[in-house]
Protein backbone atom coordinates (compact mmCIF):
# COMPACT_ATOMS: atom_id res chain seq x y z
CA UNK A 1 0.00 0.00 0.00
CA UNK A 2 1.61 3.24 -0.65
CA UNK A 3 2.01 5.73 1.50
CA UNK A 4 0.12 8.91 0.42
CA UNK A 5 1.60 11.82 1.40
CA UNK A 6 0.25 13.91 -0.96
CA UNK A 7 -2.77 15.21 0.05
CA UNK A 8 -3.45 18.57 -1.90
CA UNK A 9 -3.51 21.82 -0.05
CA UNK A 10 -6.78 23.46 -0.49
CA UNK A 11 -7.60 26.08 -3.45
CA UNK A 12 -11.26 27.07 -4.57
CA UNK A 13 -12.16 25.28 -7.62
CA UNK A 14 -13.94 26.96 -9.91
CA UNK A 15 -16.04 25.40 -12.71
CA UNK A 16 -17.47 27.86 -15.74
CA UNK A 17 -19.74 26.78 -18.38
CA UNK A 18 -18.67 29.14 -20.66
CA UNK A 19 -14.78 30.63 -22.17
CA UNK A 20 -16.40 34.29 -21.51
CA UNK A 21 -16.65 33.06 -17.86
CA UNK A 22 -13.27 31.05 -17.52
CA UNK A 23 -12.04 34.37 -18.98
CA UNK A 24 -13.10 36.29 -16.95
CA UNK A 25 -12.42 34.48 -13.89
CA UNK A 26 -8.89 34.32 -15.17
CA UNK A 27 -8.50 38.01 -15.49
CA UNK A 28 -10.29 38.43 -11.58
CA UNK A 29 -8.49 36.34 -9.61
CA UNK A 30 -4.27 36.48 -8.95
CA UNK A 31 -2.73 33.18 -8.47
CA UNK A 32 -5.10 30.98 -10.59
CA UNK A 33 -4.57 27.56 -11.86
CA UNK A 34 -5.83 26.31 -15.31
CA UNK A 35 -6.95 22.55 -14.71
CA UNK A 36 -8.17 20.69 -18.17
CA UNK A 37 -7.44 16.67 -17.87
CA UNK A 38 -5.34 17.47 -15.07
CA UNK A 39 -2.25 14.99 -15.48
CA UNK A 40 0.42 18.01 -15.32
CA UNK A 41 -1.09 19.65 -12.37
CA UNK A 42 -1.96 16.77 -10.21
CA UNK A 43 2.35 16.23 -9.63
CA UNK A 44 2.60 20.44 -8.95
CA UNK A 45 -0.51 20.15 -6.51
CA UNK A 46 0.34 17.09 -4.76
CA UNK A 47 4.35 18.04 -4.56
CA UNK A 48 3.00 20.89 -3.22
CA UNK A 49 5.28 23.15 -5.51
CA UNK A 50 2.98 25.29 -7.55
CA UNK A 51 -0.14 26.24 -4.76
CA UNK A 52 -2.94 28.09 -6.65
CA UNK A 53 -5.63 29.94 -4.63
CA UNK A 54 -8.04 29.44 -7.10
CA UNK A 55 -7.92 26.40 -10.21
CA UNK A 56 -10.32 27.32 -13.24
CA UNK A 57 -11.33 23.64 -14.13
CA UNK A 58 -13.05 23.37 -18.02
CA UNK A 59 -14.23 19.97 -18.42
CA UNK A 60 -18.24 21.94 -18.17
CA UNK A 61 -17.11 23.77 -21.07
CA UNK A 62 -18.75 22.60 -24.21
CA UNK A 63 -17.34 25.18 -26.66
CA UNK A 64 -13.63 23.21 -25.98
CA UNK A 65 -14.69 20.17 -27.01
CA UNK A 66 -14.86 18.48 -30.44
CA UNK A 67 -13.54 18.67 -33.49
CA UNK A 68 -15.24 20.41 -36.75
CA UNK A 69 -14.78 21.14 -39.86
CA UNK A 70 -13.86 25.02 -40.84
CA UNK A 71 -12.76 25.68 -44.13
CA UNK A 72 -10.80 22.82 -46.11
CA UNK A 73 -9.77 22.06 -42.42
CA UNK A 74 -10.44 21.17 -39.13
CA UNK A 75 -10.48 23.06 -35.85
CA UNK A 76 -9.77 21.05 -32.62
CA UNK A 77 -11.27 22.00 -29.38
CA UNK A 78 -8.12 22.41 -26.70
CA UNK A 79 -10.54 20.26 -24.51
CA UNK A 80 -11.01 17.71 -26.89
CA UNK A 81 -9.18 14.06 -25.81
CA UNK A 82 -6.73 13.08 -27.21
CA UNK A 83 -8.14 9.53 -27.40
CA UNK A 84 -10.50 11.65 -29.19
CA UNK A 85 -8.25 13.37 -31.70
CA UNK A 86 -6.33 10.45 -32.31
CA UNK A 87 -9.65 7.98 -33.13
CA UNK A 88 -11.11 10.97 -35.21
CA UNK A 89 -11.65 9.17 -38.87
CA UNK A 90 -11.71 13.30 -39.60
CA UNK A 91 -8.36 13.56 -37.78
CA UNK A 92 -7.33 10.11 -39.59
CA UNK A 93 -7.85 10.17 -43.01
CA UNK A 94 -6.80 13.57 -43.78
CA UNK A 95 -3.97 14.87 -41.11
CA UNK A 96 -3.05 11.18 -40.20
CA UNK A 97 0.12 12.97 -38.35
CA UNK A 98 -1.60 14.24 -35.72
CA UNK A 99 -3.61 11.22 -35.29
CA UNK A 100 -0.30 9.10 -35.25
CA UNK A 101 1.40 11.82 -32.73
CA UNK A 102 -2.13 11.78 -30.11
CA UNK A 103 -1.77 7.83 -30.36
CA UNK A 104 1.53 7.80 -29.05
CA UNK A 105 0.94 10.51 -26.14
CA UNK A 106 1.91 8.45 -22.46
CA UNK A 107 -1.13 5.58 -21.93
CA UNK A 108 -4.48 4.22 -23.21
CA UNK A 109 -6.30 6.15 -19.84
CA UNK A 110 -4.04 9.34 -19.75
CA UNK A 111 -5.00 9.92 -23.90
CA UNK A 112 -9.21 9.07 -22.50
CA UNK A 113 -8.40 11.99 -19.87
CA UNK A 114 -5.88 14.01 -21.28
CA UNK A 115 -6.75 17.20 -23.79
CA UNK A 116 -5.25 18.34 -26.73
CA UNK A 117 -4.31 21.65 -25.54
CA UNK A 118 -2.94 19.99 -22.11
CA UNK A 119 -0.54 18.08 -24.16
CA UNK A 120 0.57 21.42 -25.97
CA UNK A 121 0.68 23.16 -23.24
CA UNK A 122 2.38 20.92 -20.91
CA UNK A 123 5.40 22.49 -18.37
CA UNK A 124 8.70 20.75 -19.21
CA UNK A 125 9.37 17.42 -17.17
CA UNK A 126 13.26 18.23 -16.12
CA UNK A 127 13.75 16.39 -12.93
CA UNK A 128 15.42 19.49 -11.09
CA UNK A 129 12.45 21.88 -12.14
CA UNK A 130 9.98 19.20 -11.39
CA UNK A 131 11.01 17.92 -8.05
CA UNK A 132 11.38 21.98 -6.85
CA UNK A 133 14.52 22.66 -7.20
CA UNK A 134 14.93 26.74 -7.19
CA UNK A 135 16.33 26.77 -10.68
CA UNK A 136 16.05 29.61 -13.35
CA UNK A 137 12.79 28.02 -14.68
CA UNK A 138 11.31 28.13 -11.04
CA UNK A 139 12.50 31.67 -10.43
CA UNK A 140 16.08 31.09 -9.03
CA UNK A 141 19.59 31.87 -10.01
CA UNK A 142 21.14 28.36 -11.46
CA UNK A 143 20.01 25.30 -13.89
CA UNK A 144 20.91 22.07 -12.10
CA UNK A 145 20.59 20.17 -15.39
CA UNK A 146 23.15 22.33 -17.50
CA UNK A 147 26.62 21.29 -15.39
CA UNK A 148 28.94 18.81 -15.87
CA UNK A 149 27.54 16.36 -13.21
CA UNK A 150 24.08 16.93 -13.61
CA UNK A 151 21.65 14.30 -15.34
CA UNK A 152 21.10 15.62 -18.24
CA UNK A 153 20.59 12.36 -20.57
CA UNK A 154 16.79 13.45 -21.80
CA UNK A 155 17.96 17.85 -22.22
CA UNK A 156 18.52 19.73 -24.74
CA UNK A 157 21.20 19.79 -27.77
CA UNK A 158 20.48 23.42 -29.11
CA UNK A 159 18.45 26.34 -28.42
CA UNK A 160 19.43 26.54 -24.41
CA UNK A 161 19.59 29.92 -22.72
CA UNK A 162 20.34 29.30 -19.22
CA UNK A 163 17.80 25.98 -18.75
CA UNK A 164 18.46 23.27 -20.78
CA UNK A 165 14.61 21.91 -20.45
CA UNK A 166 12.87 20.58 -23.59
CA UNK A 167 9.30 20.82 -24.65
CA UNK A 168 7.31 17.38 -23.75
CA UNK A 169 4.59 17.92 -26.64
CA UNK A 170 4.11 15.09 -28.96
CA UNK A 171 1.32 17.20 -30.78
CA UNK A 172 3.25 20.23 -30.70
CA UNK A 173 5.31 19.17 -33.40
CA UNK A 174 2.89 17.25 -35.32
CA UNK A 175 0.69 20.82 -35.43
CA UNK A 176 3.96 22.58 -36.73
CA UNK A 177 4.11 20.27 -39.78
CA UNK A 178 0.46 20.45 -40.62
CA UNK A 179 0.91 24.97 -40.24
CA UNK A 180 -1.43 24.85 -37.84
CA UNK A 181 -2.63 28.14 -35.89
CA UNK A 182 -3.30 28.06 -32.06
CA UNK A 183 -6.24 30.30 -30.68
CA UNK A 184 -6.10 32.01 -27.25
CA UNK A 185 -8.83 34.02 -25.75
CA UNK A 186 -8.57 36.14 -22.95
CA UNK A 187 -10.53 39.22 -21.49
CA UNK A 188 -9.45 41.72 -24.36
CA UNK A 189 -10.41 39.05 -27.11
CA UNK A 190 -9.30 36.54 -29.64
CA UNK A 191 -5.49 36.07 -31.31
CA UNK A 192 -4.15 33.53 -32.94
CA UNK A 193 -0.58 31.91 -33.30
CA UNK A 194 1.14 29.78 -35.97
CA UNK A 195 2.22 26.74 -34.44
CA UNK A 196 5.60 27.08 -34.52
CA UNK A 197 5.30 30.75 -32.76
CA UNK A 198 3.61 29.56 -30.03
CA UNK A 199 6.03 27.97 -28.24
CA UNK A 200 8.94 29.76 -26.85
CA UNK A 201 12.70 29.51 -25.71
CA UNK A 202 13.80 30.51 -22.38
CA UNK A 203 15.36 32.98 -24.00
CA UNK A 204 12.08 34.75 -24.54
CA UNK A 205 10.64 34.23 -20.85
CA UNK A 206 12.14 31.37 -18.89
CA UNK A 207 9.05 30.67 -16.92
CA UNK A 208 7.01 30.13 -20.27
CA UNK A 209 6.53 27.34 -22.41
CA UNK A 210 4.64 29.22 -24.51
CA UNK A 211 3.33 32.40 -25.19
CA UNK A 212 0.20 32.00 -23.20
CA UNK A 213 0.55 34.38 -19.93
CA UNK A 214 -1.97 34.30 -17.04
CA UNK A 215 -5.16 35.38 -18.24
CA UNK A 216 -4.73 33.80 -21.52
CA UNK A 217 -6.36 30.41 -22.71
CA UNK A 218 -6.11 28.20 -25.43
CA UNK A 219 -9.49 27.40 -27.05
CA UNK A 220 -8.90 25.92 -30.29
CA UNK A 221 -6.07 24.45 -32.48
CA UNK A 222 -6.65 24.97 -36.48
CA UNK A 223 -5.42 23.04 -38.76
CA UNK A 224 -5.68 24.30 -42.57
CA UNK A 225 -5.92 21.61 -45.34
CA UNK A 226 -2.64 23.22 -47.04
CA UNK A 227 -1.01 19.78 -45.82
CA UNK A 228 -4.00 17.37 -46.18
CA UNK A 229 -3.51 13.66 -47.24
CA UNK A 230 0.41 14.82 -47.69
CA UNK A 231 3.02 12.23 -47.13
CA UNK A 232 3.90 12.24 -43.59
CA UNK A 233 5.88 10.91 -41.68
CA UNK A 234 5.87 10.60 -37.26
CA UNK A 235 8.48 8.49 -35.49
CA UNK A 236 8.85 9.11 -31.97
CA UNK A 237 11.88 7.39 -29.85
CA UNK A 238 11.73 6.83 -26.14
CA UNK A 239 12.91 4.56 -23.66
CA UNK A 240 9.73 2.81 -22.37
CA UNK A 241 6.74 2.06 -25.46
CA UNK A 242 3.92 3.32 -22.77
CA UNK A 243 3.86 6.01 -20.68
CA UNK A 244 7.25 7.77 -21.65
CA UNK A 245 7.98 11.30 -23.28
CA UNK A 246 10.23 11.21 -26.31
CA UNK A 247 13.79 11.20 -26.36
CA UNK A 248 13.74 13.18 -29.84
CA UNK A 249 10.70 13.02 -31.78
CA UNK A 250 10.23 13.66 -35.36
CA UNK A 251 6.89 14.86 -37.51
CA UNK A 252 6.95 15.99 -41.57
CA UNK A 253 4.50 16.88 -44.21
CA UNK A 254 5.73 16.54 -47.50
CA UNK A 255 3.98 17.35 -50.94
CA UNK A 256 6.16 15.97 -53.50
CA UNK A 257 5.52 15.56 -57.50
CA UNK A 258 6.82 13.28 -59.34
CA UNK A 259 9.83 12.23 -57.08
CA UNK A 260 10.57 15.80 -56.29
CA UNK A 261 9.76 17.46 -52.93
CA UNK A 262 7.53 20.56 -53.88
CA UNK A 263 7.03 21.33 -50.61
CA UNK A 264 7.67 20.50 -46.98
CA UNK A 265 7.34 21.70 -42.94
CA UNK A 266 9.71 19.37 -40.66
CA UNK A 267 9.39 19.61 -36.99
CA UNK A 268 11.54 17.92 -34.21
CA UNK A 269 11.10 17.68 -30.60
CA UNK A 270 12.96 16.57 -27.49
CA UNK A 271 16.69 18.80 -29.09
CA UNK A 272 15.85 22.30 -27.22
CA UNK A 273 13.10 24.23 -25.01
CA UNK A 274 10.72 24.43 -27.32
CA UNK A 275 9.61 22.43 -30.76
CA UNK A 276 12.05 23.12 -33.57
CA UNK A 277 10.98 23.72 -36.96
CA UNK A 278 13.22 22.94 -39.62
CA UNK A 279 12.89 25.88 -42.03
CA UNK A 280 16.41 25.96 -43.51
CA UNK A 281 15.85 22.09 -43.90
CA UNK A 282 12.91 22.80 -45.50
CA UNK A 283 14.64 25.34 -48.05
CA UNK A 284 17.18 23.33 -48.64
CA UNK A 285 15.23 20.00 -49.28
CA UNK A 286 12.36 21.85 -51.64
CA UNK A 287 13.05 21.19 -55.31
CA UNK A 288 14.96 17.97 -54.91
CA UNK A 289 14.21 14.48 -55.53
CA UNK A 290 13.34 12.55 -52.33
CA UNK A 291 16.32 10.15 -52.18
CA UNK A 292 19.09 9.01 -49.76
CA UNK A 293 21.74 11.85 -50.93
CA UNK A 294 18.80 14.50 -50.31
CA UNK A 295 17.68 12.65 -46.66
CA UNK A 296 21.10 13.04 -45.62
CA UNK A 297 22.10 16.53 -46.86
CA UNK A 298 18.89 17.34 -45.12
CA UNK A 299 19.92 15.19 -41.82
CA UNK A 300 23.20 17.24 -41.37
CA UNK A 301 21.58 20.61 -41.80
CA UNK A 302 19.24 19.89 -38.91
CA UNK A 303 21.94 18.88 -36.58
CA UNK A 304 24.78 21.74 -37.57
CA UNK A 305 25.37 23.67 -34.32
CA UNK A 306 24.07 21.10 -32.10
CA UNK A 307 25.85 21.40 -29.02
CA UNK A 308 25.31 18.29 -26.54
CA UNK A 309 25.51 18.35 -22.73
CA UNK A 310 27.39 15.58 -20.57
CA UNK A 311 24.80 12.69 -21.41
CA UNK A 312 22.78 13.28 -23.74
CA UNK A 313 25.19 13.64 -27.20
CA UNK A 314 23.40 10.70 -28.64
CA UNK A 315 20.27 12.87 -29.64
CA UNK A 316 22.45 14.06 -32.47
CA UNK A 317 22.76 11.34 -34.08
CA UNK A 318 19.53 10.01 -33.52
CA UNK A 319 17.80 13.48 -34.46
CA UNK A 320 19.71 13.29 -37.47
CA UNK A 321 18.53 9.96 -38.52
CA UNK A 322 15.10 10.94 -37.62
CA UNK A 323 15.38 13.59 -40.19
CA UNK A 324 17.02 11.52 -43.03
CA UNK A 325 14.15 9.20 -42.42
CA UNK A 326 11.22 11.54 -42.16
CA UNK A 327 12.49 13.30 -45.80
CA UNK A 328 13.33 9.99 -47.41
CA UNK A 329 9.49 8.68 -46.23
CA UNK A 330 10.87 5.40 -44.52
CA UNK A 331 8.33 2.94 -42.87
CA UNK A 332 8.74 4.09 -39.17
CA UNK B 1 -4.18 17.74 15.23
CA UNK B 2 -6.13 20.22 15.81
CA UNK B 3 -4.43 22.02 13.29
CA UNK B 4 -6.45 20.24 10.25
CA UNK B 5 -10.01 21.25 11.67
CA UNK B 6 -9.84 24.53 10.09
CA UNK B 7 -10.83 24.27 7.07
CA UNK B 8 -14.14 22.32 8.02
CA UNK B 9 -14.19 25.95 10.21
CA UNK B 10 -15.22 27.60 6.95
CA UNK B 11 -18.08 25.14 6.50
CA UNK B 12 -19.37 24.16 9.67
CA UNK B 13 -19.15 26.01 12.42
CA UNK B 14 -16.24 24.51 14.77
CA UNK B 15 -16.92 21.17 14.76
CA UNK B 16 -14.99 18.70 16.49
CA UNK B 17 -13.15 15.42 14.91
CA UNK B 18 -15.52 13.42 16.33
CA UNK B 19 -18.62 15.25 15.32
CA UNK B 20 -16.79 15.54 11.62
CA UNK B 21 -15.68 11.58 11.66
CA UNK B 22 -19.62 11.16 12.68
CA UNK B 23 -21.03 13.32 9.57
CA UNK B 24 -18.76 10.80 7.58
CA UNK B 25 -20.11 7.77 8.88
CA UNK B 26 -23.68 9.13 8.34
CA UNK B 27 -22.85 9.45 4.70
CA UNK B 28 -22.11 6.04 4.20
CA UNK B 29 -18.45 5.80 4.69
CA UNK B 30 -15.79 3.67 6.09
CA UNK B 31 -14.34 5.11 9.70
CA UNK B 32 -10.94 3.93 8.76
CA UNK B 33 -10.90 6.63 6.41
CA UNK B 34 -10.05 9.03 8.96
CA UNK B 35 -6.54 7.81 10.00
CA UNK B 36 -6.02 7.91 6.33
CA UNK B 37 -6.74 11.38 5.11
CA UNK B 38 -5.35 13.06 8.53
CA UNK B 39 -2.38 11.05 8.30
CA UNK B 40 -0.72 14.36 7.11
CA UNK B 41 -1.73 16.77 9.94
CA UNK B 42 -1.24 20.39 8.61
CA UNK B 43 -2.03 18.98 4.73
CA UNK B 44 -5.38 20.85 4.67
CA UNK B 45 -4.49 23.91 6.20
CA UNK B 46 -0.97 24.52 4.44
CA UNK B 47 -2.31 26.95 2.32
CA UNK B 48 -4.65 29.60 2.73
CA UNK B 49 -8.52 28.27 3.03
CA UNK B 50 -10.54 29.94 0.28
CA UNK B 51 -13.94 29.29 0.86
CA UNK B 52 -15.60 27.47 -2.20
CA UNK B 53 -18.78 27.99 -4.00
CA UNK B 54 -19.33 24.65 -4.69
CA UNK B 55 -21.45 22.33 -2.60
CA UNK B 56 -19.60 19.96 -0.04
CA UNK B 57 -22.25 17.22 -0.19
CA UNK B 58 -22.13 15.58 -3.40
CA UNK B 59 -24.00 13.04 -4.93
CA UNK B 60 -22.04 10.62 -7.07
CA UNK B 61 -23.40 7.99 -9.31
CA UNK B 62 -21.07 4.67 -8.54
CA UNK B 63 -21.40 1.13 -9.72
CA UNK B 64 -24.97 2.20 -10.15
CA UNK B 65 -26.31 3.17 -7.11
CA UNK B 66 -26.52 7.24 -6.05
CA UNK B 67 -24.49 7.94 -3.18
CA UNK B 68 -24.21 10.96 -1.56
CA UNK B 69 -20.34 12.08 0.18
CA UNK B 70 -18.58 15.05 1.15
CA UNK B 71 -15.95 16.25 -0.96
CA UNK B 72 -13.17 18.53 -0.80
CA UNK B 73 -12.41 20.97 -3.33
CA UNK B 74 -9.13 19.12 -3.71
CA UNK B 75 -9.88 15.64 -3.33
CA UNK B 76 -9.02 12.77 -5.90
CA UNK B 77 -11.86 10.47 -6.83
CA UNK B 78 -9.28 7.54 -5.80
CA UNK B 79 -9.33 8.85 -2.18
CA UNK B 80 -13.39 9.48 -2.40
CA UNK B 81 -13.79 5.94 -3.31
CA UNK B 82 -11.25 4.12 -1.09
CA UNK B 83 -11.62 6.26 1.81
CA UNK B 84 -15.12 7.62 1.85
CA UNK B 85 -16.77 5.07 -0.34
CA UNK B 86 -15.60 2.23 1.41
CA UNK B 87 -14.67 0.83 -2.06
CA UNK B 88 -11.09 -0.34 -1.87
CA UNK B 89 -10.90 -2.70 -4.81
CA UNK B 90 -9.50 0.27 -6.60
CA UNK B 91 -5.93 0.44 -5.25
CA UNK B 92 -3.65 3.39 -4.95
CA UNK B 93 -0.29 2.05 -6.39
CA UNK B 94 1.86 5.44 -7.47
CA UNK B 95 -1.27 8.37 -6.82
CA UNK B 96 0.70 9.78 -9.89
CA UNK B 97 -1.40 8.35 -12.80
CA UNK B 98 2.03 6.58 -13.66
CA UNK B 99 0.99 2.23 -12.71
CA UNK B 100 -2.81 1.78 -13.44
CA UNK B 101 -3.71 0.17 -10.01
CA UNK B 102 -6.29 3.07 -9.85
CA UNK B 103 -8.04 2.57 -13.15
CA UNK B 104 -11.88 2.79 -12.96
CA UNK B 105 -14.30 4.06 -15.45
CA UNK B 106 -16.10 7.27 -15.87
CA UNK B 107 -18.96 6.81 -18.23
CA UNK B 108 -17.40 3.74 -19.80
CA UNK B 109 -13.62 5.02 -20.42
CA UNK B 110 -11.04 4.44 -18.00
CA UNK B 111 -9.47 6.72 -16.12
CA UNK B 112 -6.66 6.82 -13.65
CA UNK B 113 -9.09 7.92 -10.30
CA UNK B 114 -5.81 8.98 -8.67
CA UNK B 115 -5.85 11.51 -10.84
CA UNK B 116 -9.24 12.98 -11.33
CA UNK B 117 -11.22 15.27 -9.03
CA UNK B 118 -14.68 14.04 -7.25
CA UNK B 119 -16.15 17.40 -7.90
CA UNK B 120 -15.73 16.47 -11.65
CA UNK B 121 -17.71 13.66 -11.81
CA UNK B 122 -20.95 15.59 -10.20
CA UNK B 123 -22.88 13.73 -13.17
CA UNK B 124 -21.35 10.91 -14.59
CA UNK B 125 -21.11 7.57 -14.03
CA UNK B 126 -18.55 5.65 -12.28
CA UNK B 127 -17.60 1.94 -12.39
CA UNK B 128 -14.99 0.52 -9.97
CA UNK B 129 -14.07 -3.41 -9.80
CA UNK B 130 -16.53 -3.78 -6.97
CA UNK B 131 -19.27 -2.74 -9.66
CA UNK B 132 -18.57 -5.23 -12.40
CA UNK B 133 -20.59 -8.42 -10.92
CA UNK B 134 -23.87 -8.64 -11.81
CA UNK B 135 -26.36 -8.37 -9.71
CA UNK B 136 -26.89 -12.04 -8.41
CA UNK B 137 -23.10 -12.14 -7.65
CA UNK B 138 -22.03 -13.30 -10.82
CA UNK B 139 -18.77 -12.42 -12.26
CA UNK B 140 -17.96 -10.63 -14.60
CA UNK B 141 -16.55 -12.72 -18.17
CA UNK B 142 -13.39 -10.62 -17.50
CA UNK B 143 -13.18 -12.06 -14.03
CA UNK B 144 -13.86 -15.31 -14.99
CA UNK B 145 -11.25 -15.23 -17.59
CA UNK B 146 -8.69 -14.00 -14.38
CA UNK B 147 -9.69 -16.63 -12.65
CA UNK B 148 -9.67 -19.23 -15.22
CA UNK B 149 -6.05 -18.47 -16.32
CA UNK B 150 -4.27 -17.47 -12.63
CA UNK B 151 -3.79 -14.28 -13.54
CA UNK B 152 -2.24 -12.48 -11.50
CA UNK B 153 0.86 -13.05 -8.92
CA UNK B 154 0.63 -10.91 -6.17
CA UNK B 155 -2.93 -9.10 -7.83
CA UNK B 156 -2.27 -5.11 -6.18
CA UNK B 157 -2.59 -4.40 -9.89
CA UNK B 158 -5.26 -6.92 -10.81
CA UNK B 159 -8.22 -4.18 -10.20
CA UNK B 160 -6.75 -1.70 -12.36
CA UNK B 161 -5.76 -4.18 -15.27
CA UNK B 162 -9.51 -5.52 -15.27
CA UNK B 163 -10.63 -2.08 -15.13
CA UNK B 164 -8.82 -2.09 -18.69
CA UNK B 165 -9.50 -5.41 -20.05
CA UNK B 166 -13.08 -4.66 -19.58
CA UNK B 167 -12.82 -1.63 -21.94
CA UNK B 168 -10.76 -3.45 -23.90
CA UNK B 169 -13.10 -6.36 -24.41
CA UNK B 170 -16.20 -3.77 -24.41
CA UNK B 171 -14.28 -2.24 -27.89
CA UNK B 172 -12.79 -4.59 -29.41
CA UNK B 173 -14.05 -8.68 -28.56
CA UNK B 174 -11.77 -10.11 -30.97
CA UNK B 175 -8.42 -8.35 -30.16
CA UNK B 176 -4.67 -9.79 -31.59
CA UNK B 177 -2.21 -10.48 -28.69
CA UNK B 178 -0.39 -7.15 -29.66
CA UNK B 179 -4.08 -5.17 -29.38
CA UNK B 180 -4.50 -6.49 -25.92
CA UNK B 181 -0.88 -5.18 -24.82
CA UNK B 182 -1.51 -1.77 -26.21
CA UNK B 183 -5.02 -1.84 -24.46
CA UNK B 184 -3.26 -2.72 -21.35
CA UNK B 185 -0.41 -0.52 -21.51
CA UNK B 186 -1.61 1.72 -19.35
CA UNK B 187 -1.16 -0.99 -16.14
CA UNK B 188 1.83 -1.76 -14.90
CA UNK B 189 2.31 -4.97 -13.03
CA UNK B 190 5.65 -5.20 -10.28
CA UNK B 191 5.81 -8.92 -10.29
CA UNK B 192 6.26 -9.25 -13.98
CA UNK B 193 3.89 -11.40 -14.91
CA UNK B 194 2.50 -9.35 -18.42
CA UNK B 195 2.49 -13.03 -19.52
CA UNK B 196 -0.55 -14.46 -17.76
CA UNK B 197 -1.73 -11.18 -17.72
CA UNK B 198 -2.41 -11.06 -21.67
CA UNK B 199 -3.26 -15.38 -21.55
CA UNK B 200 -6.10 -13.15 -19.04
CA UNK B 201 -7.02 -10.82 -21.48
CA UNK B 202 -6.99 -13.24 -24.82
CA UNK B 203 -9.05 -15.66 -22.48
CA UNK B 204 -11.53 -12.35 -21.59
CA UNK B 205 -12.24 -12.02 -24.98
CA UNK B 206 -13.00 -14.97 -25.67
CA UNK B 207 -15.81 -15.72 -22.71
CA UNK B 208 -17.07 -12.29 -23.54
CA UNK B 209 -17.75 -13.31 -27.06
CA UNK B 210 -19.32 -16.59 -26.32
CA UNK B 211 -21.78 -14.43 -23.32
CA UNK B 212 -22.40 -12.27 -26.31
Amino acid sequence: MAVIRDMIPSFELLQPTSVDEAVDLLEQRDNTWVLAGGLDSMDWFKDRIKRPDSVVELSGIDALKGIRTSGDGLEIGAGTTLTEVANSAEVQSRFGLLAQAASEVATPQIRNQGTLGGNLIQDTRCWYYRGGWPCYRAGGNICYAGTSRSMNREHCVTGASRCVAVNGSDTAGALIALGAQMMVRNTSGERVFEAEDFFIGPAIDIQRMTVLQPGDLLTHVRIPGDYANARFYWEKVRDRKSWDWALVSVAASIVESNGTIERARIAVNGIAPHPVRLTDVENLITGMPANNDTADAAGSLATRGFRPLRHNDYKVPLARNLVRRAVRGDAA
Amino acid sequence: MSAVEIPFAEARSGPSRRTFIKGVIATGAAVSSSNYLFRTPGALSASTVVRSTLPRMLTLNVNGQTRSVDVLPQETLAMTLRYKLGLTGTKLGCDRAECGACTVMIDGVTHYACSVLTQTVRDRQVTTIEGLESADGTLHPVQQAVIAEGGFQCAFCAPGFIMSMVALVNENPDPTREEAAQALSGNLCRCGDYDKILNSAMRAAEFSRRMA
